[in-house]
């Protein structure tokens, strides 16, 4: 018996795992592991500087490891992991825009108290400790490794070749994200119910991902991307099943987005998320799943472009205007920035729709401008105070313009990059994706995404008009002038925002570059 | 001299002495106004130098400079010009010195940069009107009296001042600078960021710096400026890509290189789409009837030196975009699409006049002439003759002239009494003979009285129009009448007749600066009426070359008109 066994097990060869190509993935895995560790084992005061240190050089020693790896294109861990152009563009995003967030989080001089994570998040609200909780100087520095496993999982989003490992990589970016989003130090109820919210949503959704996963298994008889493309046409089952993959495997994609019909968690997570999270969220959870729809589009579903591209117009178009005619309504700011966001996975829809390599290198330029412009944009809102928190009432912005001009000028800046006024990266990225659109013969959804950036100025400009236009109020809100991590990444954002709407050549080509070397199969 | 890179001289150096202005604070206001009045003068005499540096009978682009900028959508800082653009150019550098220097005054008087020393407003008459206040007594007296009280309240409630003069010459300087630009660019990517650039510094030119009184109608006309500019921007946005598409099919790299574009062969279904996308942002901006609305509510709303640069010179950047771009890029297209702004530009000749006779506003008054004229520029380029373009071209120069005026002197009325409500006005001549002689000139400039600049460039309009097609010339040439009617009942109301109201009888008549300010302005009305030769050379050969480029020569070139065979066309 034993016998058997061990000759059944001489069988299987163990994959080779080439570390050195997957040293990007393994050092923020491991970043995160010692955090855990820190977090069990260190003082609470001494926390709160270890952890953001460690999370900050875990993501600078990445970003390093992938620009070493620059150039390598190949199927890794027996062809679960493929590091290629796109994969290496997008991971290198994810590490610089989680680094910027983490100056937000770490920032500790916004509130009086402390910054924007909760002291204790276990403590109910409106109970006698809740008090205590919001005051207290402390915060809970589970975030830290939380937002690094939360990286890990999106690292690694974009690089799998395999239904499986997306899944898997799905939720560990997804799991660390749900606790994050009810970590706000204020507004606890609003937090929690935003937590809770996306959890069974996002839950939900992977479901759908999970039930596509096993049809496109029982079709192609493999999880591998490639295989299943290459099993399109030549396999004798029903094409059911596949449709039935296509279909799911798109819901719970969309889902991470934002896109519509799929898009009801996004306002309430992001108003109810502590802001830095908000920003994170914003930046890298898109990043991270463009790269998986780009992969799952392109190389699993490629061969039935012409069955997809009707849905992913439908859903583009939908998106678009939910996006940009809800936002109109909106009277809070982060939930108007989250109609935004719905706006901007729209457009970057778009792009896809070309199904061409313009397309790719279009959407992976978007997402750098979005992401820039969207953590800057986070970055202001989170400056703007009244003694209860965040002023995150538009009407509270009432004049900012005239109280503090830099900082209302900065906002102004960002609205009109996320407009797409020229000389700024939202321009820029529009333009990419919307050429490769027209270049693609997707020229009437370009104009209904023109009508909707139309529509979309409205409200950007209408917090401009607030600003600038209109008296101050007496009591209004204050600019927080001390918390230097916050202008840090302020100035980050928006400086980036500038260069890439007035210098976007370098960027530019190496996102071509990236695109062009295609996806590894 | 023609290695001289004049065009990028012209728009760096406002450009940053716009950064520079901006960096200034409140209290140096003064020179902030110096600097920005001696910048734009240095460019003005550039401008000039420039002019006399071009050869106007040279085909193609002069200046010309190229360099990469984003190679991967093949687009480039391209500049150059021919005659049209270089007239715009001029016009451009003469309007904007002349905006400083009408503007010196206009928020020095705002109360609420004083800050602290509220209380001594008063004695010390930092509204024009304020002096005669005490004496008069009535209920004009009591409006004069309205906004200094107001001013106050909210100078205690928030002790922030509410307008910056180094903030208004600061966007004034980016104006000029994106205005060169959008006249400049030979590249059509590098000439849409400048168009859509030019957008932002207006929009805050209304919303913060137009009439204190009317914050709410402020910010609506600031915003529904920027909304319907966008809107055709955008459209113009998804044309200028497909046109990058399809220069991609056709040539080996993709390009926004006006020259390449021009040689495209576009099938005539894609150019009309193209030319759709163009036509309506263009039409907005000019703007042409039925995207007009805008212009009424923005011209009224803008303080009076942003009026000037709106309708004297933002507004051409479309009537420029329909010659440079539209005709020559899209040939088929414009003749297909011709009956149809022709019709457009009938319409808004007639219904920019009769609109323009019923109001009670002057800033809404002179924002609906404009609509009239921008009709007969935009007939003069689609009847396809050299003599309506050139005669369109110098149109727009004349127009930014002589409309340019009518604004300064309604500022000038609007700085004296703080209203621009017709009714409020009446037998001014006798109180400011010259103030009333200036309105007079530019009124008449804007009928296109013989002798005035705008004379010329009317009966050119016209006289081409009509070897194009003679019913829509002779209904084009009605709408005189109706100029006329506006213009001397704006005046008769204004400056005729018996004194009417009480607060008139004691108004200033123009001071130095302000007679400085006109001068030069009617010194051109009145010299481009009698000799307009030099800029009809720079522009003439320009518009022929664009016409034949097109395939559209003239009907019958060396004959006169009446010699032509019957028939319309």
């Amino acid at each position: 018996m034993s016998a058997i066994l061990l000759a059944q097990t001489e069988k299987i060869t163990p994959p080779s795992i080439e570390y050195s190509s997957l040293s990007p993935l393994l050092i923020v895995f491991v970043v995160a592991l010692v955090g855990v560790l820190v977090d069990a084992f260190a003082e609470r005061a001494a926390r709160r500087v270890i952890q953001p240190v460690l999370a900050g050089a875990g993501f600078i020693a990445a970003l390093i490891a992938v620009a070493l790896l620059h150039g390598r294109h190949a199927l890794l861990a027996a062809g679960a992991v493929a590091i290629d152009g796109p994969t290496l563009f997008m991971q290198g995003t994810i590490l610089v825009f989680a680094l910027l967030s983490v100056l937000l989080v770490a920032e500790r001089r916004l509130d009086s108290s402390g910054g924007a994570i909760v002291a204790s998040a276990a403590v109910t609200p409106g109970s006698k400790g809740s008090t205590a909780a919001r005051t207290s100087a402390d915060m809970q520095t589970e975030a830290y490794p939380l937002m690094v496993f939360s990286v890990t999982g999106m690292m690694l989003f974009v690089a799998s070749n395999n239904l499986l490992v997306m899944f898997v990589a799905l939720e560990i970016l997804s799991l660390p994200l749900y606790l994050l989003t009810g970590l706000a130090r204020r507004r606890r109820l609003l937090s929690q119910e935003a937590a809770m919210k996306y959890f069974l949503l996002g839950a939900f959704s992977s479901a759908f991902f999970l039930y596509g996963l096993a049809f496109a298994y029982g079709y192609a008889g493999s999880v591998e991307l490639g295989k299943i493309a290459d099993a399109v046409g030549t396999t004798g089952r029903t094409d059911a099943y596949l449709y039935l993959a296509v279909g799911l495997i798109a819901v719970g994609l969309f889902f991470k987005i934002g896109a519509a019909p799929f898009h009801s968690w996004t306002p309430d997570v992001y108003q109810g998320a502590p802001t830095p999270v908000t920003a994170f969220m914003a930046a890298g959870t898109k990043v991270a799943a463009f790269g998986a729809i780009l992969r799952v589009f392109y190389i699993a579903f490629g061969p039935l472009r012409w069955d997809w591209r009707p849905v992913l117009w439908a859903v583009a178009i939908l998106t678009m205007v939910v996006g940009a005619v809800l936002a109109l309504t909106q009277r809070d700011i982060k939930r108007m920035l989250a109609y935004s966001a719905i706006a901007h996975a729209g457009f970057l829809l778009v792009g896809l729709a070309g199904t061409n390599t313009d397309g790719l290198r279009g959407a992976m330029f978007y997402l750098v401008t979005y992401g820039f412009t969207t953590i800057a944009a986070f970055a202001v809102i989170s400056l703007v105070r009244t003694s209860d928190g965040e002023a995150s009432d538009l009407s509270q912005w009432r004049g900012l313009g005239r109280t503090s001009p830099l900082v209302a000028g900065t906002f102004s800046f960002l609205l009109m990059a996320l407009a797409g006024i020229p000389l700024t990266s939202g321009f820029t990225g529009k333009f990419a994706v919307f050429q490769a659109a027209i270049a693609g013969h997707a020229t009437p959804l370009v104009v209904v995404a023109l009508v909707c950036s139309a529509i979309a100025a409205f409200f950007y400009v209408r917090v401009i008009v607030l600003m600038f236009f209109s008296e101050p109020l007496a009591q209004g809100p204050v600019v927080v002038t001390r918390p230097t991590l916050t202008f840090a990444t302020a100035g980050i954002g928006t400086l980036a925002t500038l260069v890439l709407g007035v210098a976007p050549q370098p960027l530019l080509d190496l996102a071509n570059t990236a695109a062009s070397s295609g996806f590894v199969r | 001299m023609n290695s001289v890179p004049w065009l990028t001289i012209l728009l760096v150096i406002p450009a940053l002495a716009a950064v520079v202005v901006a960096a200034f604070p409140r209290r140096l206001a003064t020179q902030a106004k110096q600097l920005t009045l001696a910048v734009t003068l240095a460019v003005l005499v550039l401008a000039v130098l420039a002019t006399f540096a071009y050869h106007p009978n040279r085909a193609g682009f002069q200046f010309s400079q190229h360099y990469d900028w984003i190679s991967t959508f093949g687009i480039s800082y391209a500049v150059g010009v021919d005659g049209i653009s270089l007239v715009l150019i001029l016009l451009t550098a003469l309007l904007v010195p002349v905006v400083v220097l009408s503007s010196w005054d206009e928020f020095d008087g705002d109360p609420q940069d004083e800050g602290p020393a509220g209380g001594a407003l008063p004695e010390d008459g930092g509204l024009p009107a304020g002096g005669g206040l005490p004496e008069s007594g009535g209920g004009t007296a009591v409006l004069v009296a309205t906004p200094p009280v107001r001013v106050e309240a909210v100078a205690q409630a928030v002790p922030v001042p509410r307008r910056s003069v180094p903030v208004f010459c600061a966007l004034l300087l980016v104006l000029e600078a994106g205005l060169v630009g959008v006249f400049a660019a030979t590249d059509v990517f590098l000439f849409y960021v400048f168009f859509e650039a030019i957008l932002i510094p207006m929009y805050f030119l209304i919303g913060s710096f137009g009439p204190a009184q009317q914050q709410a109608q402020r910010s609506y006309a600031a915003v529904k400026f920027l909304i319907y500019s966008l809107l055709g921007g955008l459209l113009m946005l998804a044309a200028v890509i497909g046109l990058y598409v399809v220069s991609a099919e056709h040539l080996a790299h993709g390009t926004f290189d006006f020259a390449s574009l021009r040689q495209l062969d576009i099938t005539p279904g894609v150019q009309k789409l193209l030319f759709a996308g163009f036509f309506i942002a263009f039409a907005i901006k000019a703007p042409l009837f039925p995207f007009h609305t805008w212009l009424p509510d923005a011209g009224a709303q803008a303080p009076v030196g942003g009026a000037v640069l709106l309708v004297g010179l933002l507004d051409k950047v479309g009537t420029f975009g329909l010659i440079r771009y539209c005709i020559p890029l899209f040939p088929d297209a414009s003749d297909y699409f011709a009956p149809v702004v022709l019709a457009l530009a009938v319409i808004g000749i007639f219904y920019g006049a009769l609109l323009a006779i019923g109001q009670r506003d002057m800033k809404r008054l002179v924002s609906y002439t404009s609509l009239a004229h921008f009709g007969f520029i935009a007939l003069g380029l689609f009847a396809f003759t050299s003599q309506a373009g050139t005669g369109a071209v110098l149109y727009m120069v004349n127009h930014g002239l002589s409309t340019g005026l009518l604004f300064l002197v309604v500022g000038f009325l609007i700085a004296r009494r703080g209203t621009a409500d017709i009714g409020a006005y009446g037998g001014l001549a006798k109180v400011t003979p010259v103030l009333a002689g200036v309105m007079l000139i530019a009124g008449l400039s804007s009928l296109a009285l013989p002798g005035t600049n705008s004379f010329v460039s009317e009966f050119l309009v016209l006289v081409g129009t009509f070897t194009y097609n003679k019913a829509l010339a002779i209904v084009a040439t009605t709408g005189i009448v109706l100029a006329a009617i506006y213009v001397l009942y704006l005046y008769q109301r204004t400056m005729t007749g018996p004194i009417t109201h009480e607060a008139n009888r004691n108004l200033p008549d123009l001071s130095w600066r302000e007679k400085a300010v006109v001068a030069p302005m009617i010194a051109l009305i009145i010299g481009l009426g009698v000799y307009p030769k030099p800029l009809l050379d720079i522009i003439r050969p320009s518009v022929t070359a664009t016409y034949t480029d097109v395939g559209r020569s003239d009907p019958a070139p060396p004959h006169p008109v009446t010699s032509q065979p019957g028939g319309r066309s």
